[in-house]
């Protein structure tokens, strides 16, 4: 018996050995295709330096012109495509990844001497679709673990507002990847499309990779929401797409619902003005429509946007604490419209 | 054992042996500490033809669980026994949320959630089998809206069922299609069973008492599936449904008056027959148009081919919860007739043997004030007569 467990130690060290190797140079491409969940981050290869969220130069760190609210974390987003392939493009500014694909999305609160990593989401395109993997960075700070079923982190920082707030942050498990980022049933992307990219530079700086062919045009390009400069409508808009239509979309986790907010949309009823409730429940807060024009009070947008109970707060996942800005956001656009939803006044210059 | 029979019943477990996996196994998960995290690892790393196996004992859970795994069944030791309870529940919109086919649900409780209690959205040939959902404090407007909800599924089959204090509906069928609903019980919530927006439904066999509306049939606006059709209610016992309504306004059931019997709301095709229907302060059967106003080219507002027969009515009526329905029931002896319809549609017909009511309002958007009360008898009876729901034989065998 003291024998068999000898070996059994000795097993461990020598698997435990080969498992931290020191990083490769180059991602790999194996751990994104294979039919495998990483145990640790390090094994993709993604960073030259992973506490400095340094990337590797095969990785391309990129930026979305209207984020993702998440609890004021701060995130830090690289893709990576496979040499000698390249994305394509879809409706709406989509970008079609080739197979063997990553998007690495890093998630963290701001300590002053840098920001403090919390967890790394992982989207791996395999020959049979996306995989989401979530991955909690280790106490060292070195490396982050592979947590399938999420996790509840205490977490403090300080707000835009200068207080410090103190939150339940929540890692999503596995299938809360996929709550958010299943369309058709299967996981997609939601961040990187091109009109949510177009900065000025980054475009160019995915066709100089190959990642994108040179006559690549992007139309409708959604504005940074906190960006005044932008009209109000707008801005109104691509907040309510990055923040909401992963799931209220024709395709997506709220389609019954009827209420489809992507920044395309053009129906009245769809986007929420003077649309009636169905499966609400005590997230109608006693309000008769999702938008009730002109009225901020009266609609329920601002309602389950300014909750944090999950019986009535909107978006289901992803946020513990109010969006102040967004919030406030909406209300002004609600505000601003006239009986019939249009917009009265533009506040953009 | 009849030889044919005992045959007939090997044959059947042969073919459940079959369709089970080579390597199906249970994965075990006590209640204790961790619960969250091991029971939604579980859920995670199930495969195929697995069993989540709930101990008995009370699960304190966090947040929402999920299952994402095409033929898994969530097997707890009774509803009595196995509790998941989401008095904690930190986030999520829902209690269990299963979004694979091929699941099976059964023999657990799912108490206390913040929103939804267990929901199933694209969720194919989902059972729900003696699983009870319930809000322990009693019905309260701060009860999550629905209790057990599947949703744009085909295939939905819930058996021996127990809701209680949904601040919508205890049991909600919506966007879906083929569905049996039976040997269940709703209590205390504001709808006990309603099937929206759905086509091809049995409701049958259940016991909807004690709520606001027991049995909703409905249809509305601005949906992906709409055009709510072919919905059988037959040999239910619904009654004494007076809880006062305690649905947050803005909800379309929020508009149910307490004392609803069965209710249908622009719906086609409906036959609600051999009920047992009483002490229904309001009605025991109301068929009505989408009375709101309307913005939706596609949508039929109004009840079409309903077919009532062969219902036993008690006491109805007596208490109508309609603005001046009051005032009918003083100046017909107390009580309005246990039936009433709006007025509007086409082929309503009843061969009960209780009078109807009739408002007169042709237009579902004409006001209530205009209501021109009369009794009427409705004959002239076009509603199909609908086949009898089946499900795939898998379904059924996975509560045997």
């Amino acid at each position: 018996m003291t024998r068999l467990l000898v070996l059994l130690a000795a097993f461990v060290v020598f698997v435990g050995a080969a498992l931290a190797s020191p990083p490769a140079a180059h991602v790999n491409d194996a751990a994104i295709v294979s039919d495998t969940k990483p145990r640790k981050l390090s094994e993709f290869g993604f960073f030259a330096d992973a506490e400095a969220q340094s990337p590797v130069a095969s990785v391309q760190p990129y930026t979305l012109n209207a984020p993702l609210f998440s609890d004021y974390a701060l995130k830090q987003r690289f893709a990576y495509i496979p040499a000698g392939k390249s994305a394509k493009t879809g409706d709406n500014g989509e970008l079609i990844f080739p197979v063997g694909s990553a998007l690495i999305k890093s998630f963290g609160y701001d300590r002053g001497e840098g920001i403090e990593l919390i967890e790394t989401r992982v989207l791996l395109h395999r020959a049979d679709g996306w995989v989401a993997l979530p991955y909690i960075w280790d106490a060292d700070g070195r490396d982050a673990s592979l947590k399938v079923a999420g996790r509840r982190l205490p977490v403090s920082f300080i707000g835009p507002s200068g207080a410090k707030r103190d939150i339940s942050y929540a890692v999503p498990n596995m299938n809360q990847c996929k709550g958010c980022h299943a369309l058709k049933g299967e996981i997609t992307p939601i961040g990187p499309k091109l009109r949510n990219m177009d900065d000025g530079a980054q475009i160019d700086a995915w066709k100089a990779r190959g990642w994108l062919a040179q006559d690549v045009a992007v139309s409708g390009v959604m504005p940074d929401y906190a960006d005044t400069h932008a009209s109000l409508d707008s801005r109104a808009r691509a907040y309510l797409d990055i923040n909401c239509a992963h799931c209220h979309t024709r395709d997506g986790p709220a389609s019954n619902s009827g209420l489809f907010l992507g920044f395309e949309e053009t129906g009245k009823v769809s986007l929420g003005i003077g649309k009636r409730p169905v499966a609400a429940g005590r997230g109608s807060g006693g309000r008769e429509f999702a938008i009730a024009p002109g009225d901020a009070d009266a609609s329920i947008f601002t309602y389950r946007m300014d909750s944090t109970d999950p019986g009535i707060a909107m978006p289901e996942l992803g946020r513990s604490i109010v969006h102040d800005e967004g919030v406030a956001l909406i209300r002004e656009w609600i505000t601003a419209m006239g009986a019939d939803g249009t917009i009265k006044t533009e506040s953009g210059d | 054992m009849h030889s044919i029979l005992k045959g007939a019943l090997t044959a059947g477990a042969a073919m459940a042996v079959m369709a089970q996996p080579l390597y199906a196994k249970d994965i075990t998960v006590a209640p204790g500490e961790d619960a969250q995290e091991r029971l939604q690892e579980a859920l995670i790393l199930a495969e195929p033809g697995d069993a989540v196996v709930l101990g008995e004992g009370r699960f304190d859970l966090t947040d929402g669980l999920s299952l994402d795994i095409d033929n898994v069944t969530v097997r707890g030791a009774g509803p009595g026994k196995s509790v998941l309870s989401f008095k904690g529940q930190q986030g999520a919109g829902e209690g269990l949320l299963v979004t694979s086919d091929n699941v099976v649900l059964r023999d657990f409780a799912v108490e206390d959630t913040r929103g939804d209690g267990i929901k199933s959205k694209g969720a194919d040939n989902i059972v729900y089998y003696n699983v009870r959902v319930e809000w322990t404090g009693g019905p309260k407007e701060t009860n999550g809206a629905y209790g057990i909800y599947p949703v744009e599924s085909e295939n939905v089959l819930i058996d021996r069922a127990v809701t209680k204090g949904a601040s919508d509906a205890g049991i909600y069928v919506g966007q879906s299609r083929n569905i049996i609903v039976r040997g269940s019980v709703a209590m205390y919530n504001v709808a006990g069973i309603e099937i929206e927006n759905s086509y091809d439904a049995d409701v049958h066999s259940n016991v909807a008492m004690l709520n606001t509306g027991g049995v909703l049939v409905f249809d509305l606006p601005n949906l992906p599936q709409q055009g709510g059709r072919n919905v059988r209610v037959f040999k239910n016992v619904v009654m004494m449904n007076d809880t006062p309504n305690f649905a947050p306004k803005g909800n379309i059931v929020a508009s149910v008056p307490a004392g609803t019997g069965v209710m249908v709301m622009a719906n086609s095709n409906v036959e609600i027959f051999d009920n047992v229907l009483r002490d229904n302060a309001t009605s025991n059967i109301i068929i009505t148009g989408y009375r709101f106003p309307l913005e939706d080219e596609n949508y039929q507002p109004t009840p079409q081919k309903v077919r009532i027969s062969g219902n036993e009515h008690g006491r109805a009526g007596y208490n109508p919860g309609y603005r001046g329905l009051d005032q009918a029931a003083a100046a017909m002896g107390g009580s309005i007739p246990p039936i009433l319809w709006d007025g509007s549609g086409e082929d309503i017909a009843s061969s009960d043997a209780v009078p109807v009511l009739t408002l007169g309002l042709a237009a579902p958007d004409a006001p209530l004030e205009q209501a021109k009360p009369d009794v009427v008898t409705l004959e002239g009876d076009a509603a199909p007569v609908l086949p009898v729901i089946t499900l795939p034989a898998a379904m059924e065998a996975a509560i045997k």
